[in-house]
């Protein structure tokens, strides 16, 4: 079964880029444009895998963190936060709310497929 | 063993035959591959090209397309057909676009051998070598094979 | 693909910079809402986010520059004020600049940018100026920089033993981190030999299930280099007690891995489930190998195939939350598709109706009824499918600010643009055309129509120079209308300067009109009489044509002291138009109607000679050249027809043409098809169209049959001279 990858970006361009690697590596894709799509989609979706921007409008990737995380969903799948910044606190701040890893924008497909491979153990 | 090589032979000289569509153009006898040509259409009067060389005679509408008909027998260099509904318009494909032939008849299909095929002997007119791709012989006639790409340039430069 | 999707980049970066802009556009107009501001922010890093996905590093340095501006003003450690907003709006001029030149390649304005960047640099407070953005600036050895080459290691690598001792703290469970899944990585690296150290593991009664007890000691033979190693640990770090041993070397590693753990301070993580496999009893070394059993932090939950609602079509749905209606992303080409079957249908009503009307048939009525129907769908069909491609006026309107704001900031003025009609929509291939026509006229107005602020102060007017641009739908039509606050022009001046230019004769008596439509007059600008802003060697002739090539006209009027008005009148799409079907030389052709003033039948005393072949026709009192339009296109008569029916129509100069046509038929909408690719330009004729009896028609380009006739276009001249004497 593919690995399944919900991806949460408002720019049309990360997403489309997420998709074509992904795709062509073998992930099932989907994605949401704003966080709270992303929470929303969650339950339907249920990946194995969630990638995040932190700044979205509606609820940003801090917040998607912490409500999948929380008591509602309650989840444990990996959550990677996509970040342009390499600023330490960012990361300390979305593994604070329960980030598993990060991926650092601007990002080649290789990097890209590294870090799912760390969380999920796929490289497909 | 011979008596089959030589039938696979002729087997493959058959399978290359080409059927070409035979036609006139001032009295002369030419011929187009049968798979250039798109439809043969009787002629009907064109609307007129402001400014066009003598041998652009206007465009049709071919089922909303607008389509430049040439008379193939001034672009050969002979005198201006009057076309009249005795007349077809010949649509072929060049480059891609659908441009259409004024021809005098439409005569017949024949099936050419490639190997008949003779080269155009040297003559006087550059234009004749151009157009002319070669000439083959069918029932005592000679029949000319047009080159398409040569007697119809890229559209753009149809018209100066 | 790769192309598609920077295709995709650069339109949302259009929609970015429109967000941007009509942000910054706001909070100068006192919006304080901080989703305002945020909207901003999350546009501009966008904006870098995709930038860097393509490496644009001017795009993205610029974008990171503004970024960090704006982020202080997003934390509230910064006033928003005139000065800064100015700034802004130009950083984000220069922002879509930079965009352009990525796009569509040329020159960076290089002195421009660094000063912009200087100037957002004085916000930037000192710590925070060295955040340059880089990949994985993490200090100690940059994991993933190195990953570019995973999993291939450079030429030639020695193969290394590293002994690697991994201990989670309890919190690494809590950030969906598995130790499994780091193995897997290790094990793509090389020979890995895992064992499961769980001496710590207390008996059963004294497990606290949301510590942690394991530690497994791994060794790894590979030819991967260290940091790459280290970056399979990248999300652990400081989540577990770490250390990776080489065979050779000891030393200063362990340094950067310091520095690492010193970045995240253990963060309160969530109560940690228990190691899943904790209980599994012993675990000799054996070779790692995947299918061990892997520790899923939770069952998992059904299959996915049953809910395979999860929505794909991203582009549909993401209009829908924002706020807007729902919108479909379609293919130019299909609609063009579209547009060309449209075309036919309505052409083929016109066919029908025409053999209909040939019919011998006593009664057509109920058939006429029922054509009417047709028609008046076809009509609903074209008008529908004209709307797909109809877009609002109001991105090309805000582009035009920025250049307002360009203009006033080359020139010393202060100028404000107000968009009016930012709705209302035109066809797509319109707006586009219409860029650089107004671009010009936006410049000229702020160049040459706006006084500077002192000029205008002493003539009792705002300091701040107004200019309205608008967009309304007239009859038809689409109206855009740019009006300044101005001087207006300045006739002397204009009069005196096309007489320099030889444009006119010395002694020439023009009405106001006319001299101000001189300025459209070709060859009347020059490098000498315009400053470089609005000058770049091309004049308002230039504008013109633009307009006319649209099928438009474009008019200006002015009044001294108070400002001038250029109207642009457009069609509201290229696809069809209104036409006057004539004919000539027995050929049918389409006139539009747009050029078309007025049209008359003559009568012999209406015709007055003049010269040798010269003709004018007089109305009303005035003498307007005739110009035969089959003796301008070649055509020539068979029959004996004269041509009696005379088209009054408007020349480049504002000059009036009567063209002569053997008759007028009709006046109807007619689809435009475009005569390239069939054959080459042939002057005087714009397009064809294919006429209801299925023939084609020529559409024809007044301004060009004049220019073609040498004798209306001799009379032009000469009608000149008669004016000036």
């Amino acid at each position: 079964m593919k690995t399944k990858v919900l991806a949460i970006d408002d720019s049309r361009t990360i997403r489309n880029l997420l998709a074509a690697t992904l795709e062509e590596a073998g992930f099932e894709y989907h994605c949401a444009v704003d966080g709270r799509e992303g929470v929303d989609m969650y339950p339907d979706v249920d990946p194995d895998v969630v990638i995040t921007d932190i700044n979205m409008p509606n609820l940003d990737g801090f917040g998607v963190i912490e409500e999948l995380r929380g008591t509602g969903i309650n989840s444990k799948v990996p959550i990677l936060v996509l970040t342009t910044e390499s600023a330490p606190e960012l990361k300390s701040r979305a593994r604070g709310a329960g980030a598993t890893g990060w991926i650092t924008k601007p990002f080649d497909d290789a990097s890209l497929i590294f870090a799912l491979k760390r969380v999920t153990g796929a490289a497909a | 063993m011979q008596a089959e090589a030589k039938q696979t032979d002729q087997e493959v000289k058959h399978a290359e035959h080409s059927e070409f569509v035979s036609f006139t153009v001032a009295g002369q006898a030419f011929c187009l591959k049968i798979t250039q040509i798109r439809e043969i259409r009787r002629w009907s009067p064109v609307t007129i090209l402001p400014h066009a060389p003598a041998d652009v005679l206007g465009v049709m509408n071919l089922r909303g397309a607008v389509i430049p008909i040439y008379d193939l027998s001034a672009r050969f260099g002979l005198q201006q057909t009057e076309a009249s509904e005795r007349n077809v318009v010949i649509v072929v494909s060049v480059h891609g676009k659908p441009v259409g032939l004024l021809a005098e008849s439409v005569s017949e299909i024949i099936s050419i051998n490639p190997d008949d095929i003779q080269d155009t002997p040297p003559v006087d007119s550059r234009n004749t070598m151009e157009y002319i791709q070669g000439i083959i012989s069918h029932d005592d006639t000679m029949v000319r094979i047009i080159n398409l790409d040569a007697v119809i340039s890229a559209p753009e430069q149809v018209m100066p | 693909m790769s192309g598609s999707i920077q295709d995709t980049f650069f339109e949302e970066c259009e929609e970015l910079l429109e967000a941007t802009d009509e942000g910054l556009t706001a909070i100068e107009g006192g919006d304080h809402d901080p989703e305002t501001v945020n909207a901003i922010f999350r546009a501009v890093h966008s904006i870098k986010g995709g930038a860097g996905a393509f490496g644009l590093d001017d795009l993205v340095a610029f974008a990171h520059r503004f970024e960090t501006v704006f982020d202080e003003v997003r934390a509230g450690r910064m006033e928003l004020d005139g000065k800064l907003i100015q700034l802004l709006l130009r950083s984000s001029d220069q922002l879509s600049a930079l965009v352009e030149v990525a796009r569509d390649g040329g020159e960076i304005d290089e002195a421009h940018n660094d000063t912009l960047l200087a100037a957002l640099d004085e916000y930037i407070p000192e710590e925070e100026e060295d955040l340059t953005f880089e990949p994985m600036g993490l200090g100690a050895p940059a994991p993933v920089a190195d990953l570019g080459i995973v999993p291939e290691a450079p030429a030639e690598p020695q193969e290394e033993t590293y002994r690697i001792r991994f201990q989670p703290l309890k919190e690494m469970y809590g950030t969906g981190n598995e130790p499994f899944f780091l193995f897997q990585a290790l094990k793509d690296m090389g020979d890995l030999t895992v064992k499961l150290d769980e001496n710590e593991l207390p008996g059963f009664d004294a497990m606290d299930m949301s510590e942690s007890y394991l530690a497994w000691d791994i060794t790894l033979v590979t030819k991967d280099s260290r940091s790459m190693v280290e970056a399979v640990f990248e999300f652990v770090e400081g989540l577990c007690e770490l250390s990776i041993d080489g065979e050779g070397d000891a030393e200063a590693e362990a340094n950067a891995l310091a520095a690492l753990d010193a970045m995240f301070s253990t963060p309160d993580a969530p109560p940690a489930p228990p190691a899943a496999d904790a209980a599994e009893g012993e675990a000799p070394a054996v070779p790692f190998e995947p299918p061990v059993p892997a520790p899923e932090p939770e069952a998992k939950p059904a299959p996915a195939e049953e809910k395979a609602s999860a929505p794909k079509a991203e582009s549909g749905k993401q209009e829908q939350r924002g706020g807007p209606k729902p919108t479909l992303r379609v293919e130019l080409e299909r609609v063009d598709r579209l547009i060309n079957a449209v075309g036919e249908l309505i052409i083929n009503h016109s066919m029908l109706a025409q053999q209909i009307a040939n019919l011998d048939v006593s009664d057509t009525r109920d058939v006429e009824t029922e054509l009417e129907g047709f028609k008046n769908l076809a009509r609903d069909i074209q008008e529908g499918v004209m709307a797909i491609r109809a877009q609002p006026v109001k991105p090309l309107f805000q582009r035009m600010a920025r250049i307002v704001r360009e203009a006033s900031a080359a020139t010393g003025k202060t100028c404000k643009l107000v968009n009016v009609g930012e709705n209302t929509e035109v066809d797509k291939t319109v707006i586009e055309r219409l860029s650089d026509p107004l671009t010009h006229i936006l410049r000229n107005a702020v160049d040459h129509g706006v006084e500077k602020p002192e000029d205008r102060e002493a003539a009792g007017k705002s300091k701040v120079g107004e200019i309205q641009l608008s967009a309304s739908h007239r009859s038809g039509s689409v109206c855009i209308e740019i009006k300044d606050d101005g001087a207006g022009v300045n006739r002397p001046r204009v009069k005196q300067i096309a007489i320099e230019k030889g444009l006119i004769p010395e002694n020439a008596e023009l009405t106001d009109g006319e001299i101000d439509n001189l300025l459209f007059a070709p060859g009347f600008s020059t490098a000498k009489e315009v400053s470089n802003l609005s000058g770049r060697g091309v004049g308002m002739d230039v504008v013109k044509n633009a307009v006319t090539g649209l099928g438009g006209r474009i008019n200006i009027s002015s009044t001294p002291g108070k400002g001038s008005t250029f109207t642009i009148i457009l069609p509201l799409t290229l696809a069809v138009m209104d036409g006057m079907v004539v004919s000539v030389a027995d050929q049918t052709m389409v006139v539009p109607i747009t050029s078309i003033v007025e049209t008359m039948r003559g009568s012999d005393d209406m015709i007055n000679s003049l010269g040798a072949d010269g003709t004018l026709l007089s109305i009303r009192g005035n003498f307007v050249p005739i110009c035969d339009v089959a003796g301008s296109l070649g055509l020539y008569r068979e029959s004996d027809q004269q041509a009696g029916v005379y088209l009054l129509v408007e020349t480049e100069t504002g000059q009036r043409c009567a063209l002569a046509v053997d008759d007028i038929h009709d006046q109807r909408q007619v689809v435009i098809k475009s005569l390239d690719g069939v054959c080459g330009e042939i002057a005087g004729v714009a397009a064809a169209t294919i006429l209801g009896d299925g023939k084609i028609a020529m559409i024809l380009d007044p301004e060009s049959i004049i220019a073609a006739s040498p004798t209306a276009a001799a009379f032009d001249t000469e009608r000149r001279m008669s004016n000036a004497s």
